[in-house]
């Protein structure tokens, strides 16, 4: 009788889906590892792999000097002779020392080789502000790798996405990235038992609406969601995408929630210029133009380094009340 | 806004025939304007762009307002300056282009209206006129929900009465001739014309033809009585500030009567030099536009002489009041069978009362007489016509 009950759905953070989609793939491939700074004896600048060196073993979770340009270059170089390895990366930011590695030598040398090599790697790394760890440490830089042909981006906002998407992203032989935003880590959610595997390439309506499309992801679409919440109040109708993933972008399903709503607000916690949200408006400007009934907004992060004091870091961050604020303006002007 | 009258000092724009970025060129049709005389078609005689439309459908403005701006192609002195719409004004004319210069400062500041994609698209799909909606979105542009609100009542654009008011033109006429007979002195001539050559010659004619192409005697007169003016041009053209002006071409003023009353007398451009096939052509097409409305504001604005012809359920004899600033109005009474005397003998002659209603200022009965011969005298030879 019992097994005939629907199983109980599962409450955890989205730091223990992280942890649990790691668990998933290390327990399902001997051929998986996990490499970074301090993730080991230290469990994680974000605690997320905490606990795995006692499960796992030294030889499977693996700490790394400081230098992401050796230990991601380690990672493309195990991938190409057939392992299957997890590298993190503490920050987006410190990224950028890997970026050369990501570039010239992930992306790349599938291609250079004719195919000879694949390089069916997995980055993961921490994104944005909120924290209050100042100028270095604060940015989303997912917009700028988003750029790169050859990359696929994946940006799990949901507890399901970080719990799946990642064995989904080790089945790809090409590159990935995992963008985890540091907001997020802490938020807690519930598990739907029957779902046991997510696609990495669509994007999603999170919540269906007919006056305006609000176009986020990552740690910008639960304030998207609140402040669709807010506008419901006001009898506004908001749609909040969730593209999931941002590269390859789904411009389908964004293009289909804008010629059914007619208007669209990108919310991107990423600098306005030459950002993502921009390769997304002009993606709605060129397939969507005649079926606009209202100018495109955007709501971004401010231009200039995340300062460090809290309210300057909120003020910099797109923010429930600005997304409301450029929602009503397009569907109610003043 | 033209003056498309003697007396006219403010009409209705009720439709734009062109939109922003319309390309036109001299002649285009591009306003339909309700005035005294009803619905008359205003054209535009620059070759250019359309950048600017001005007054929406629906407003009366004065005589001399901005209606649209024309973008012309460089050489066209009036390139930036407003539309020159039919120009001529009979009260009074100098004053006309003053006014049409000092106009555009006053004009309002309209900038492009701002409209949507899809509202655009909807609103082409539905021919809803963009021009007279107000707009709700962002910026003040007009966006879908304006469009769907605005054909949801069915009536597009803000409906301005088309067609002919008959107490408007009733006092338009009484102006008109108000002012004719306190300031021309008349002087009336007339003459009785046998025609039995001329109808002869018409039965035969129309003998060969479908009823369509037969031929009416009022053609044989209204070309009679232009290629008469060839001889006597002081009777084509106006009396303005006290001089005359001859006629740039003979361009006859048909009078029309209409259902119901009233009178209007548009031009039939070139009547001397059109064969008799394309005047009876002109003057079909004219009788049915005055009816419905559809006339161009040109076709009122430039006869140079009017020709009044009664037909058959007319009187006999008609004298006319001239059209100011005309200076002779020619009529033709009833075509009465009369006895008339043919070598010797009396004869049942189909004849018609010519008359000349003439500006004294301008010409003398002499002249006038010598006229209404040569009209006599052209009429014996149908064939020539």
């Amino acid at each position: 009788m019992a097994s005939q009950e629907p199983p109980s759905p599962l409450r955890m953070t989205y730091r223990e889906a992280c942890k649990q989609a790691l668990r998933q793939a290390l327990a399902a491939d001997p051929r998986v590892f996990l490499m970074g700074e301090d993730i080991g004896g230290y469990g994680g600048c974000y605690a997320v792999t905490k606990g795995l060196l006692e499960e796992f073993g030294g030889e499977r979770i693996r700490d790394t000097p400081l230098s992401e340009s050796a230990f991601v270059g380690a990672g493309i170089g195990a991938a190409m002779v057939g392992m299957r390895p997890i590298v993190e990366i503490m920050t987006v930011n410190f990224s950028l020392l890997a970026l050369d590695q990501i570039l010239n030598n992930a992306v790349t040398i599938p291609y250079m080789s004719g195919g000879q090599f694949a390089v069916p790697l997995v980055i993961r790394m921490a994104t944005g502000g909120g924290r209050r760890v100042a100028a270095q440490h604060s940015h989303s830089l997912e917009g700028w790798y988003a750029h790169i042909p050859g990359l696929r981006i994946l940006t799990p906002a949901t507890i399901e996405d970080a719990r799946f998407m990642l064995i989904e992203a080790l089945k790809d032989p090409n590159p990935t990235i995992i963008f985890e935003h540091v907001m997020l880590y802490n938020m807690e959610g519930e598990l739907d038992p029957a779902v046991a595997s997510v696609d990495i390439s669509a994007a999603r309506v999170r919540r269906a609406g007919a006056d305006v499309s609000l176009v986020t992801y990552g740690g910008s679409l639960f304030k998207t969601l609140g402040a669709a919440e807010q506008l419901s109040k006001e009898g506004i109708d908001a749609e909040v995408v969730d593209l999931r993933v941002l590269r390859p972008l789904d411009a389908r399903t964004i293009l289909a929630s804008v010629t059914k709503t007619r208007r669209c607000v990108i919310v991107d916690e990423g600098w306005r210029s030459g950002s993502l949200s921009a390769e997304i408006g002009m993606r709605i400007a060129e397939e969507a133009f005649f079926e606009l009934d209202a100018p495109l907004r955007r709501v971004c992060g401010r231009e200039v380094p995340m300062p460090y004091a809290a309210h300057l870091e909120d003020a910099c961050l797109p923010q429930a009340e600005s997304i409301v604020l450029a929602a009503r303006e397009l569907v109610r002007p003043s | 806004m033209p003056a498309l009258g003697a007396d006219m000092e403010a009409g209705t724009l009720v439709q734009w025939c062109v939109k922003l970025g319309d390309r036109v060129k001299s002649g285009d049709v591009i306003a339909v304007v309700e005035t005294q005389k009803g619905a008359i078609e205003v054209e535009v005689f620059v070759d250019g762009v359309v950048s600017n439309i001005l007054v929406p459908v629906g407003e009366r403005v004065p005589v001399g307002t901005v209606l649209a701006r024309i973008d012309g192609a460089g050489e066209m002195p009036a390139a930036a300056e407003p539309v020159a719409v039919a120009t001529r004004t009979p009260t009074p004319p100098r004053a006309a282009p003053e006014v049409r210069r000092a106009k555009p400062e006053a004009a309002p500041q309209a900038s492009r209206q701002k409209v949507t994609p899809v509202a655009r698209r909807r609103a082409a799909e539905l021919h809803l006129d963009l021009t007279v909606l107000k707009g709700s979105g962002v910026e003040g542009s007009i966006r879908l929900a304006d469009v769907e609100a605005a054909a949801l009542i069915q009536t597009p654009p803000p409906t301005v009465k088309k067609g002919l008011d008959l107490a408007e033109m009733r006092k338009a006429i009484a102006a008109a001739m108000s002012r004719s007979k306190r300031e021309i002195p008349h002087y009336y001539l007339s003459d009785t014309v046998d025609l039995h050559a001329a109808l002869a010659w018409l039965e035969h004619f129309n003998a060969e033809r479908p009823p369509i192409e037969r031929i009416l005697p009022a053609v044989l007169f209204l070309k009679a009585a232009a290629l008469a003016l060839h001889e006597q041009p002081k009777l084509n053209g106006f009396y303005e500030n006290g001089a005359f002006v001859p006629g740039d071409g003979v361009h006859v003023g048909w009078a029309i009567a209409l259902r119901g009353g009233g009178l209007i007398a548009p031009a039939i451009r070139e009547a001397d030099k059109k064969p008799l096939a394309e005047l009876m052509a002109a003057m079909r097409d004219l009788v049915e536009r005055s009816r419905r409305g559809g006339l161009r504001g040109s076709e009122l604005t430039s006869p140079t002489v009017t020709v009044t012809n009664v037909g058959d359920r007319g009187a006999e004899t008609v004298t006319g009041v001239i059209y100011p600033p005309q200076v002779a109005l020619v009529g033709f009474g009833r075509v009465v069978v009369r006895p008339w005397v043919v070598e010797d003998r009396i004869e049942g002659r189909p004849v018609v009362s010519l008359s000349l209603a003439a500006d004294h200022r301008v010409t003398d009965g002499h002249l006038g007489g010598l006229y209404l011969a040569a009209i006599a005298r052209l009429l014996q030879e149908p064939e020539k016509l």
